[in-house]
């Protein structure tokens, strides 16, 4: 089977991105396909690559990372959202005049149209938030 | 089959619980996640309106998040599933939609 997967809260806040990623990681472990997880709202600070845990602690965003790598997951970061909230990749810190880009390896930034593509495209969209 | 209910929150803090459970209908699932987990215990002030919910629908709860907030399987309401996240993947693909009450 195939699922989206939308998560719309932040790391280390609420468990909604903890949950996500079990989520996905289950599903993909058991042989389904997840076909994009967005992340929106606060969610898309999932994607900072400056975030830096202690080491005890799990690093959320470096294991979306670490799955992204091994199953070739989708991990698209809505750009109204992390515009508002200091989400840049490299274009955006040229475009927008930024002295540093800060998206997290593995991530990709885009537009809420990939939302609804995922929406259509997937069997099931799970929604993970607050 | 029907619709799976994701419910995320304590029904001591937040009214999704029972919003899930007024449209949830016969032969649908609620699974309880997160700080949701709370409505499976037994002996609970929610406790009776959960056993009345079992006569319609099948509940589930997350045993990682029963077990990460110190509580014990064998105090879940009988009748009430437990799964883990593998489980839920199942649910998500025996019933027809999904729906979270975030």
């Amino acid at each position: 089977m195939k699922f989206g997967i939308l998560v719309n809260e932040g790391p280390y806040q609420h468990q909604a991105s903890d949950s996500a990623y079990q989520f996905t990681k289950a599903a993909l472990e058991k042989g389904h396909e997840v076909f994009r997880v967005f992340f929106y709202h606060d969610g898309v600070n999932n994607g900072t690559r400056l975030a830096t845990p202690p080491q005890d602690d799990r690093n959320i965003t470096v294991r979306w990372a670490e799955l992204s790598d091994k199953y070739n997951l989708d991990l698209v970061i809505c750009i109204a959202a992390a515009q508002r909230r200091g989400i840049v990749d490299e274009e955006e810190m040229k475009r927008q005049g930024k002295d540093a880009s800060n998206l997290a390896p593995g991530f990709r930034i885009s537009g809420l149209g990939q939302l609804i593509e995922a929406g259509i495209q997937s069997d099931r969209l799970i929604v993970f938030g607050d | 089959m029907g619709m799976l209910h994701v419910v995320n929150k304590s029904p001591f803090e937040k009214t999704s619980l029972d919003s899930c459970l007024v449209y949830a209908k016969e032969g649908a699932a609620i699974l309880l996640i997160e700080d949701a987990v709370y409505a499976a215990l037994k002996d609970t002030a929610v406790a009776d309106k959960v056993r009345a919910a079992l006569k319609k629908c099948k509940v589930y709860a997350l045993e990682p998040d029963i077990k990460a907030r110190g509580m014990e399987v064998a105090k879940v309401i009988d009748g009430i599933d437990v799964v883990n996240y593998g489980g839920f993947v199942d649910l998500a693909t025996a019933y027809d939609n999904v729906h979270s009450w975030v």
